[in-house]
């Protein structure tokens, strides 16, 4: 006790003065005149439109990334106070003064800037020199492509800063695995790249690539733990148990966790409740929930009610009639029963309720007490409007020949009976009980008489199961009343609620099942153009002068980052062909480094790469971006090997830095000549835009006046 | 069967054999002892009756071969009518034989075969193969079927002799045989009019020469490794030249062949100048044969088919210009476009087709309600255009005027020639791809606004340059809008006649879509010149068949309203194909493996990837094996993939390294590869697939069962019992197998061999009962 009195306190802090200045170039590169341009740039007008959704705490769906990616965004607007108040409808549009730009653009600049200094830890985790972490780090830094995309409200930067720490957590749980396995910085930094890697993957679905990656080296990592020994089984155990809960169980937990929180901030109907099942808009705030509130759950005889077929693709639908009849004869020549015609209608619509009749009774009322309609009953369904009853027949259906033409039925006096009996079969009925229920129950209606099956078409994908949506008891036996009664508004309150795991499962499906339709775009390109940069995306362009914001990278850095790829993948080769007649150029120690090197940067260039040529999706130059920054932590690791290692006396290695000093100016050169297309800062005059465009296939705009 | 295919064994075995050199000379060496060690183990009789178990041999395989093909041949010609995909290959195989041209997905070898087949047995191409169920009447199908039930016969031997080499057990070998001989699904696919058993033929031969030369390893640059080898690149371009799925089994013997190689150049007792030999002639056998094979039947293929047919709109302009009877052969047109010509347009993208219109208007609510422009594949005279001056009016074919060429850069008009409408585009969305503008016929008698007026470009030509036909890719930018005429390759609905949308695309992308060739070409007023000079050279007509089918194979995009089956249905025999009859009066054939054989087989490949982790995991631990343990450990991917270690072989019983590094790189792991490589690519693939895909990797998981319970079983058996108990235990674990799988035959042999009478829900078909799963509808 007391012995900071005898002794005085001391604190030793050690400051990595070149990590400071990278952090504060890169804060600098990425922060300056954030707010400008004051206007939508591209696909800001996209991310936009769901962070005002978040701001009102609206539900929406998108198949873009699972919800983290958004959150943060919206994080930034929630710091800003944005209210949400904005309309994202056009690239370009000015900004009202209620949207805090600044702080929108916040998260994804500092991300951006963070890159800097991890990239110089990353090289330095992997034992190269301090000289090549700082190259890293300088080209991180002057990259243009890289600090346009983080300098607005776009996800790659976050993205990117999130693969980069998982690797960087990873290097450094496992050099503490050397001298101090179970410390508390190896649990912590264990734990790091799962959360990492999770983020990752919370942000853009092209995180499973780092994600996978990571696990990859890992497994490889603990195969050789378990060749290991000198440790004993428990300890061996011990140790895999760990990388397994913090590899694979965080990220699960995590990932769901951010479902978690986006459901609970998300909890008011929207524009995209249609998508998702009645039984998930039911649990939504205002839309559905406001409709079927208070409507009875047991569906009886006599009751009315919608009929939504669950197979919602693209747009959902109602089983539906009305009073026109299928023609005599089809333009092919078939002939039709000339009945009424049943369609399934992707509109609310009066002539979408239906009557739950008992075939027994004629009554189309509800009786006191209602008695429910059971699993395996048999039903008839009155059309509300038209009072024909559903029917079927060996007639061919208009579209698809092979099935029976269903109908509402009209007695033409043609002995052709009505065969208007179906058997409910409830698909999903619990165990205790088989009553037809609102919302919940998803049915099936079997033809009595022919054994067919209800069902929507549309081609092999159409589906046989229906759910009611809105609901009521009937009242009113007399048809003028009941015409009345089913145009009035349907009532009113007991919220259903749908267990989280049932409304995550159902969220992450449809974002995974729903296909945007892939046109191709302006902008869009195929992979092979990324590597050379053959392309562009030309992101905003200043409304009266030809000041422009483009994304488009330093082309000394992706042609030399190429290269480098090149010539790792060649010396690697000789290396193991080398090796593999005995001959071993390389000490050990050097060769592991090179190998540990290769496998995490020219590995994660690879996976972040090389899935895209099986991609069917609308591609674009930013989706180079995450690879990119590993061909970059690759460039001064095949630098300071060849100078190390290929360079043979004192003079080769001095030319040698004397040539990597000269490329490194010329790509600052290149950097800050393209500085203005990448900060659009600067309205340059046609002709100074003309001598930009070194390749043909850049799209530099030019305003023809 | 050659006596050489048995050889490999028997000789090795009869005769003392001489290295080349000294490190092979000690391999050999290293492989008799190996020979005598299996020799001395129980399983093996004494050298004395060695004449005794070669006979034994060859009866073993003659009763395999022979039941095989006793299965495959009974009830072959039933039914006598077209059955599923017949009604495209028999179709293929008649237009060989009646030489006209065609277009399909796959390369030509095995329609190739079916034709010879089906002119070998005196078809005569005249049967029409519309539809299946038709009835072939007096022609002549057996032959064809017969070629192909004969191909399909071999596979069950291959598997055979394949899984002897690897495993060097007669009892895996013969479980296998009888997984293969007794599957519903095999049989099925063999017996009709297809291309599978043809490509399966060729891949097993192809497994089973890999395998073969693989054991002659210790005698490189011999008689039997050159043959083995040979034939192997020889099954290769067989594979591939039936279907691309052949690229598979060239992807493993590519693997095997690199692992084989990096082994080699390890060897440091090996000179450089010795693995430059093996490198030779490995490239010389494996990738130089089989392309020029490959090559050879695209020749013969384009030299068989020489008369116009149904596939000539799918290939180019200057394709159709070989092909006799087509407008395009022998025909002399003007060379150089000028204005007053006729023309047909068509787009270079494959199966696009003829910019086209009609006297059909644009329904109501799409775009303006102006006449249709579409493209179409089939000739008519509706894809005539005339191309005139956007600024005058005057017929340019009046003698009075000089000739006038269209050149790179004009303005010009296209004017529909049966109705005489402008091809016009204008700021309206286009019917299907909203993002493009909408292409109408305008105008009326060719009077029409600005709107009409087109700049026509030939790609990377320089302005003023005249416009061939046939030869300049052209481009049609619409000079208000600055969009570029293409089609989107969208089928329009009903209204549209199924036509394909044209559109005017803002988007200046170099794609196909938006190029386009002149075809036809009439202009009196021009010399006409022979179009022979056109015709493109064997390899532009090599490569461009090869673009067209990988693009007709990404096209063959699943349709809304068929029926797909995805790739995880496939293993466990999910759902089948229905090759003949629907309803309780027909005679029904429906493809589905034995469900026995294929579910033993999902079983099989579960235990071996759990027994392999264990044993690897146990062995990375440094856990001493027993011996018989480690023979399970053969078949092991990880020791594949690697050469074991020294230490790690150290670890195992003595006495055995021999034959574990003799084996261990020929083990099930190799088995497990071609089930892998023959399964997992279809989870990436976009197209349509069926059922009938998993066959190939089928026969891979077979010959895994058969490995993995012939192991298991003499693993349970030595670890329970002293020898003469365990043998018995272990024989009678196999014959339980084998009679199971031969039960199981007995009672699904209906699916293959056909069934008539009620459907398997009513108790008195033949088929009550055997509906274990729902989704199979027979």
């Amino acid at each position: 006790m007391w012995g900071f009195l005898k002794r005085p306190v001391v604190v030793t802090a050690d400051i990595n003065l070149s990590l400071v200045a990278l952090t504060g170039m890169g804060l600098l590169s990425r922060l300056w005149r954030l707010t400008y341009p004051r206007a939508v740039v591209f696909d800001e007008v996209y991310y936009g439109q769901y962070i005002s959704f978040y701001m009102k705490q609206i539900f929406f769906l998108d198949d873009s990334g699972p919800p983290f990616g958004h959150m943060v965004l919206a994080l930034g607007g929630y710091l800003g106070g944005f209210d949400g108040n904005f309309l994202w409808n056009r690239i370009g549009a000015e900004y009202s003064s209620n949207v805090p730009v600044w702080s929108l653009r916040l998260l994804p600049a500092l991300a951006g800037a963070l890159s800097v200094p991890m990239a110089y830890q990353i090289v330095l985790e992997l034992h190269f020199s301090h000289c090549a972490a700082m190259g890293a780090a300088l080209l991180m830094l002057i990259e243009n492509a890289l600090i346009t995309q983080s300098r607005l409200m776009l996800l790659e930067s976050v993205l990117i800063f999130f693969n980069l720490l998982a690797v960087l957590s990873y290097l450094k749980f496992f050099n503490c695995q050397k001298h101090s396995p179970f410390s508390l910085s190896w649990w912590f930094w264990l734990t790091l790249t799962g959360v990492a890697c999770s983020c990752a993957v919370g942000i853009k679905y092209m995180g499973v690539f780092t994600y996978v990656l990571v696990l990859g080296v890992a497994a490889v990592h603990a195969w050789h733990l378990l060749g290991d020994q000198t440790l004993s089984n428990v300890c061996v155990f011990c140790h895999l148990l760990a990388r397994a809960v913090a590899l694979l169980v965080i990220p699960v937990v995590l990932y769901l966790l951010f479902f978690y929180v986006h459901l609970i901030l998300v909890f008011r109907s929207g524009p995209h409740d249609q998508i998702m099942s009645s039984a998930f808009q039911a649990s939504l705030e205002g839309g559905l929930a406001r409709i079927t509130q208070g409507q009875p759950l047991e569906v009886a005889f006599g009751s009315q009610v919608t009929l939504r077929n669950v197979f919602g693709k693209p747009v959902p639908c109602w089983l539906h009639s009305h009073q026109d009849t299928y023609p005599m004869i089809y333009e092919n020549g078939r002939g039709s029963s000339h009945q009424q015609q049943v369609t399934c209608y992707p509109f609310k619509d009066v002539n979408n309720w239906w009557i739950v009749k008992d075939p027994r009774r004629h009554q189309l009322v509800v009786s006191s007490p209602p008695r429910p309609v059971r699993h395996g009953d048999m039903v008839q369904l009155v059309h509300g409007m038209t009072t024909r009853s559903l029917n079927t027949h060996d007639v061919a259906a208009p579209l698809s020949p092979h099935s029976q033409e269903v109908s509402c039925y009209i007695d033409y006096n043609i002995s052709m009976p009505a065969q208007n009996l179906w058997r409910l079969e409830i698909v999903n009925r619990g165990s205790d009980t088989d009553v037809w229920k609102t919302i919940l129950s998803e049915v099936r209606f079997v033809h009595v008489n022919t054994s067919a099956v209800l069902k929507l078409s549309r081609g092999y994908h159409g589906s046989t199961v229906w759910n009611v949506e809105e609901h009521r008891y009937g009242a009113s036996q007399e048809q003028r009343e009941r015409e009345r009664e089913l145009h009035s508004p349907a009532q009113v309150d007991v919220s259903r609620n749908l267990s989280f795991m049932a409304r995550f499962s159902e969220l992450q499906w449809r974002m995974l099942a729903l296909r945007s339709d892939d046109s191709e775009h302006k902008y869009s390109s195929s992979p092979l153009e990324w590597v050379t940069l053959d392309t562009n995306i030309a992101y905003w362009l200043h409304p009266r002068t030809s000041a422009q914001i483009h994304l488009l990278g330093n082309i000394v850095i992706w042609v030399s980052g190429s290269l480098a790829l090149a010539i790792y993948a060649l010396l690697s080769l000789w290396y193991l062909l080398r090796r593999r007649r005995n001959v071993h150029d390389l000490p050990q120690d050097a060769w592991l480094r090179w190998v540990l090197a290769g496998a995490l940067c020219a590995g994660g260039w690879a996976v972040n790469y090389l899935p895209f040529f099986l991609m069917e999706k609308t591609l674009f130059l930013y989706h180079y971006l995450p690879a990119l920054t590993f061909q970059i932590l690759l460039l001064p690791v095949v630098l300071q090997h060849i100078s190390d290692h290929l360079c043979r006396s004192q003079l080769q290695r001095s030319i040698f830095s004397a040539l990597v000093v000269a490329w490194y100016s010329s790509a600052c050169h290149v950097s800050n000549t393209l500085r203005p297309l990448t900060y659009g800062d600067k309205s340059l005059s046609p002709h100074e835009l003309k001598a930009l465009r070194w390749k043909d296939s850049w799209d530099i705009l030019i305003r023809k006046h | 069967m050659p006596p050489a295919t048995g050889g490999g064994l028997a000789e090795s075995e009869l005769r003392p054999r001489r290295g080349r050199c000294g490190p092979q000379a000690a391999r050999a060496a290293g492989r008799d002892v190996a020979a005598e060690a299996v020799a001395r183990s129980p399983k093996r009789p004494a050298w004395g009756s060695r004449r005794f178990e070669a006979v034994g041999w060859w009866a073993l395989l003659a009763l395999v071969t022979l039941l095989s093909f006793a299965t495959r041949f009974h009830r072959l010609d039933e039914p006598p009518h077209i059955c599923w995909d017949e009604t495209h290959f028999g179709k293929m195989g008649s237009y060989y034989i009646n030489r006209t041209f065609f277009f399909d997905v796959h390369p030509p070898l095995g329609k190739m075969l079916i034709g010879l087949a089906g002119y070998l047995s005196g078809y005569d191409g005249t049967f029409l193969f519309q539809k299946p169920g038709d009835k072939y009447e007096h022609h002549s199908y057996m032959g064809m079927r017969g070629f192909c039930a004969f191909l399909g016969s071999w596979l069950v031997p291959f598997a055979y002799l394949t899984v002897l080499d690897l495993s060097k057990s007669l009892s895996a070998a013969l479980l296998t045989a009888a997984l293969l001989t007794f599957d519903t699904g095999c049989l099925t696919l063999s017996q009709y009019i297809l291309l599978d058993p043809i490509l399966m033929f060729f891949i097993m031969a192809a497994m089973l020469s890999m395998v073969k030369y693989n054991s002659c390893a210790d005698r490189p640059f011999s008689a039997p490794w050159w043959f083995w080898l040979s034939l192997t690149g020889v099954s290769l371009a067989g594979a591939l030249g039936v279907k691309f799925v052949g690229l598979f089994i060239i992807l493993q013997v590519g693997l095997n062949t690199i692992a084989d190689l990096w082994y080699l150049f390890g060897d440091l007792s090996l000179s450089l100048v010795t693995v430059g030999k093996h490198l030779t002639a490995r490239v010389l056998c494996l990738i130089v044969l089989p392309l020029a094979l490959y090559t050879a039947t695209f020749a013969v293929h384009f030299m068989v088919l020489s008369k116009s047919g149904p596939g000539d709109g799918f290939f180019s302009s200057a394709f159709q210009a070989r092909l006799s009877g087509n407008n395009l052969h022998n025909a002399s047109i003007p060379e150089h476009l000028a204005y007053g010509s006729v023309i047909t347009v068509k787009n270079l993208r494959m199966a696009i087709g003829y910019l086209h219109s009609h006297r059909h208007l644009y329904p109501e609510g799409i775009g303006a309600r102006q006449q249709q422009v579409t493209t179409y594949l089939h000739k008519d005279y509706n894809n005539l255009w005339i191309i005139k001056k956007h600024n005058t009016n005057s017929d340019p074919l009046d003698p009075s005027f000089p000739v006038e060429f269209v050149r790179h850069g004009d303005i010009i008009r296209l004017e529909h020639k049966e109705t005489s409408r402008n091809l016009h585009s204008h700021y309206h969305e286009a019917p299907m791809t909203r993002k493009h503008y909408q292409v109408t016929g305008y105008g009326i008698n060719g009077t029409g606004d600005s709107n009409d007026f087109w700049r026509i470009e030939v790609v990377n030509r320089k302005f003023g340059n005249r416009i061939k036909v046939l030869r300049s890719r052209i481009r049609f930018i619409h000079l208000v809008t600055g969009c570029v005429l293409g089609s989107s390759g969208k089928v329009l609905p009903k209204w549209g006649w199924e036509q394909l949308e044209v559109t005017c695309t803002p988007y200046l992308k170099e794609t196909l879509n938006s190029i386009w060739n002149v075809e036809d070409h009439i202009n009196p007023k021009l010399p006409n010149i022979s179009l022979d000079v056109l015709q493109p050279s064997f390899p532009e007509i090599l490569l461009e068949s090869h673009m067209v089918m990988i693009r007709g194979n990404s096209g063959l995009k699943p349709k809304d309203n068929e029926f797909t089956s995805k790739p995880w249905h496939w293993p466990i025999n999910y759902q089948g194909l229905r090759f003949s009859g629907v309803n309780d009066t027909d005679f029904r054939v429906y493809l589905l493996g034995n469900p026995v054989v294929w579910w033993l087989n999902l079983l099989s490949i579960a235990l071996y990837l759990l027994s392999g982790s264990i044993i690897a995991v146990a062995m990375q631990r440094g856990a001493r094996l027993p011996a018989e343990v480690a023979a399970l450990a053969i078949m092991t991917p990880i020791l594949w993939i690697r050469k074991p270690r020294n230490h790690e072989i150290k670890k195992l019983a003595p006495g055995h390294t021999a034959r574990l590094s003799q084996v261990l790189l020929r083990g099930g792991g190799q088995v497990l590869l071609g089930w892998t490589l023959h399964y997992f690519p279809f989870f990436l693939m976009g197209r349509v697939l069926y059922f009938h895909h998993y066959f190939p990797a089928m026969l891979f998981s077979s010959m895994l069962t058969g490995i993995l319970w012939d192991t298991l079983l003499r693993l349970c058996a030595w670890g329970l019992a002293s020898w003469p108990l365990a043998r018995g235990i272990h024989v009678a674990g196999i014959l339980s197998l084998l009679l199971g799988t031969a039960y199981s035959f007995y009672l699904f042999h209906p699916l293959a061999y056909g069934m008539v009478g009620p459907l398997a829900q009513d108790p008195q078909s033949p088929m009550a009962g055997l509906r274990w799963l729902d989704s199979w509808d027979f």
